[in-house]
């Protein structure tokens, strides 16, 4: 009985707490999953917010760039209207003050130091430029590819009585092969007294405007026909000295003479001896030279000018200069030569200029020489009297910031003279040049130009001639 | 002619007499500052217009005659006129003027120029090798350009010393006091973004607690471009940036175009006196058209 009883108890004991054991299991599940269930809608959330940013990120990048486009369009549409918009590649290295010096200057090298270098690519219709149409040294010499100009120049104060400059060019001949020249290395005074300057050395004539600048400076591709034909391929170029003086003027009036070795082709129409013949003689205009050196300062080349300058108004600068050159020349034991020029530049620059754009300027040149040529009867040249003038005028506009529009016209002519068939610097000629030169920086250009030519010895030429310049370094400041 | 002649001579005789010091400003802020030092102990020249890009200024002939007979050239330095000074000194035949004499006042000395490149770099646009040269329109470098100047004038004209000591005393006590004006217009604003068309403001930004670092230009000299300026306009609604400077000698036009994309205003700025209308007083007055038109420009937009 007691055994039933206790039986029934524990029996009855064991079932409520069988109960109770289910009832706990079942909360503990159901708890469980409720949080199962949190878990998966909070990660779901998570998920969900994520894609959401992500999706709100996307679209508004989206837009940003949507926004960006439409906006460059827009500008790009609103500036063409007003200005240039060539694209610049955008700056992709951000400077770093890690990155170490990789140019010396003048202030901490002592000198300015840069190389130039001018190609062209082009044509003619005739089928060697060089032979009657572009005569100047840094002209195209052919067509295709050619490289008349790569120059290092050097310039800085030496000390205090003296400035020192340098011009060394190359260039690549007809076969490409590099050719070398000392343009020019003159010493400067800084300090004389009176007013005056003095130089010394191998350095330009100051004879007009454009006989005295580098190729960089000149605002067309090749030099004008009148200067050539005065002064040969190079321009008028040799060892001597020069002095100048500023006059005690209200206005600015510079006097100039120099006074020069004048043996060689850089002093073309003076004692050059000119280019050799089949047989290996000597000839100038056709004469055998006589090698007639130097007897005394009669046989020097003598080069004065005078320049005068005025500001018409704030804006409007003129120069007028008047220059000539004496001296001997190699076809006759007294021959002599004779050249005068005179030269015009004025220039008008907007008060409110923007990196000097705009501005429109006039430059005229007009020389007339005097060639005594002496007689050769073995190639029965008799003495004459060769007399020689042209001019050129060009007038550039700078349009807009870095772009520049020039028109040259040119005129050349001659007295007849025996020797005119086969000479190429004689005889009547004129040449039209429209150009169109793009600087994308201070540093580099891109010039397009078309010649039209007409010269008595070869009718009609056409040619273009696409040049591309660079400058590396630093180039002394230039004269007005 | 006979005229003419006379009219030479008496001009030549003129100059001949004059005995107060000859000196010649690159820029109309110096010689802004020179007139404060120098006063009527001497007569002065400036150069460019202050209308014009100081960095292209033509190497007039005229402007070799003043030099030929200037006694002080005050330059800027730091690159400024290296397009054309030197060619002018070089023809000036004036050794008064020579580098490291006493007439060739070079107002950079003692200035800490900014954004000094350790590299020198062109593909970076035009850089300056010694640092940013547009420093005179900071008041606080105006004081050490004014001891420049007076140091010089007092060096080369030794008589008239204490009259340069006296102007120098005079104006830096007026500059002291017009800063302490100017940077309370300019406090409300501080931090403020505006935009320039070239980077020639970071002196005055400093200066004054302003942020002048979005330019029109892409890099220094090389005109605006339709993608760059489509990232200014991004990076000013980014900053809050709505005022935008421009120079007179600068394209206003740009700036217009960016300023109605942005709802922007433009205010015509200049770094130097008679740039603008209301500027031909000197310096100060300079400074303030420049701090009252942009603090007025700010409010407006803020």
């Amino acid at each position: 009985m007691t055994v039933l009883v206790s039986a029934l108890l524990a029996g009855a004991n064991t079932l409520p707490a069988q109960e109770t054991n289910e009832v706990e299991q079942l909360k503990r599940q159901l708890q469980q999953m409720q949080e199962n269930f949190d878990r998966a809608q909070r990660e779901q959330k998570a998920q969900l917010d994520a894609l959401t940013q992500k999706l709100e990120a996307f679209t508004k990048a989206q837009v940003a760039d949507e926004e960006k486009q439409k906006l460059e369009a827009q500008l790009a549409a609103e500036m063409a209207s007003g200005q240039s918009n060539a694209p610049a590649a955008p700056e992709k290295k951000p400077w770093s003050p890690a990155d170490t010096l990789t140019i010396a200057r003048a202030g901490s090298a002592y000198m300015n130091m840069s190389f130039d270098a001018m190609m062209v690519a082009g044509g003619s219709t005739v089928s060697d430029p060089s032979a009657q149409l572009q005569l100047g040294d840094h002209d195209p010499i052919k067509n295709g590819f050619s490289l008349r100009n790569a120059e290092i120049a050097l310039d800085g104060a030496v000390d205090p009585y003296f400035k020192g400059f340098a011009n060394i060019v190359l260039k690549l001949d007809k076969n490409n092969q590099t050719e070398i020249e000392l343009e020019e290395a003159y010493a400067q005074s800084t300090s004389l007294p009176a007013n005056l300057q003095a130089k010394a050395g191998q350095f330009f004539a100051a004879f007009g405007r454009s006989n005295a600048q580098h190729p960089h400076q000149w605002a067309f591709v090749d030099a004008p026909i009148i200067m050539t034909r005065a002064f040969g391929p190079d321009g008028l170029r040799n060892i001597g000295a020069q002095g100048s003086w500023l006059l005690p003027l209200p206005f600015f009036t510079e006097l100039t003479l120099g006074i020069f070795d004048g043996e060689g082709s850089t002093t073309f129409g003076f004692r050059n001896p000119g280019d050799a013949d089949a047989f290996g003689v000597d000839r100038f205009h056709g004469r055998a030279t006589l090698n007639r050196g130097l007897r005394g300062p009669q046989d020097l080349v003598y080069v004065p000018r005078i320049a005068s300058s005025f500001d018409l108004t704030d804006q409007q600068t003129v120069v007028l200069g008047a220059s000539a050159a004496f001296g001997p020349n190699d076809t006759g034991a007294d021959a002599r030569t004779q050249i005068y020029g005179v030269d015009l530049y004025w220039k008008w620059k907007a008060s409110d200029a923007h990196e000097g754009f705009p501005f429109v300027s006039w430059q005229t040149e007009a020389l007339y020489e005097i060639f005594d040529a002496g007689a050769d009867p073995t190639a029965s040249l008799p003495a004459e009297n060769l007399r020689d003038w042209g001019c050129y005028s060009q007038v550039l506009w700078g349009f807009k910031p870095r772009w520049v529009a020039g028109l040259r016209g040119e005129y050349a002519s001659s007295n007849a003279g025996a020797f005119d068939a086969n000479d190429v610097f004689r005889g009547e000629r004129e040449r039209v040049s429209p150009a169109l030169t793009f600087y994308p920086s201070e540093f580099s250009k891109i010039r397009l130009q078309y010649n039209y030519d007409h010269g008595e010895m070869f009718g009609n030429a056409h040619s273009v001639w696409l040049q591309l310049e660079f400058l590396l370094g630093a180039h002394g400041a230039h004269k007005f | 002619m006979k005229k003419l002649l006379i009219g030479i001579f008496g001009a030549t005789l003129a100059f001949g007499a004059q005995a107060k010091l000859n000196v010649v400003a690159t820029t109309p802020d110096l010689g802004a500052i020179a007139r404060e030092i120098g006063g009527d102990a001497i007569t002065l020249t400036t150069l460019a217009k202050p209308t014009e890009d100081p960095h292209f200024v033509d190497a007039k002939p005229s402007f070799i005659l003043k030099l030929n007979r200037a006694d002080v050239v005050i330059e800027g330095g730091a690159e400024l006129e290296i397009g054309w000074l030197p060619a002018l000194l070089d023809q000036s035949r004036n050794e008064k003027l020579a580098a490291g004499a006493p007439g060739h006042v070079n107002c950079a000395k003692g200035v800490p120029l900014m954004d000094v490149p350790a590299t020198l770099d062109r593909s970076r646009g035009d850089i300056h090798a010694a640092g940013n040269p547009h420093y005179v329109i900071a008041p606080s470098n105006a004081k050490i350009v004014a001891q420049n100047i007076a140091s010089a004038l007092a060096q080369v004209d030794a008589k008239n010393a204490e009259t340069y000591r006296a102007n120098l005393q005079k104006f830096t006590a007026v500059l002291e006091a017009k800063m302490a004006e100017w940077q309370k217009t300019l406090a409300p604003f501080k931090g403020a973004s505006i935009v320039a068309y070239h980077d020639s403001w970071p002196y005055f930004a400093r200066d004054f607690g302003l942020k002048i670092e979005l330019y029109l230009e892409p890099k220094p000299g090389i005109p605006p471009t339709p993608s760059h300026l489509a990232e200014v306009i991004m990076k000013m609604k980014e900053e809050n940036a709505h005022v935008i400077i421009v120079d007179p000698y600068l394209n206003r036009r740009t700036a217009e175009t960016v300023a109605r994309d942005t709802g922007a205003a433009v205010v015509d700025v200049t770094q130097f006196p008679g740039g603008l209308k209301g500027t031909e007083g000197g310096y100060v007055q300079l400074e303030d058209y420049l701090v009252n038109s942009l603090a007025r420009a700010l409010a407006e937009k803020k």
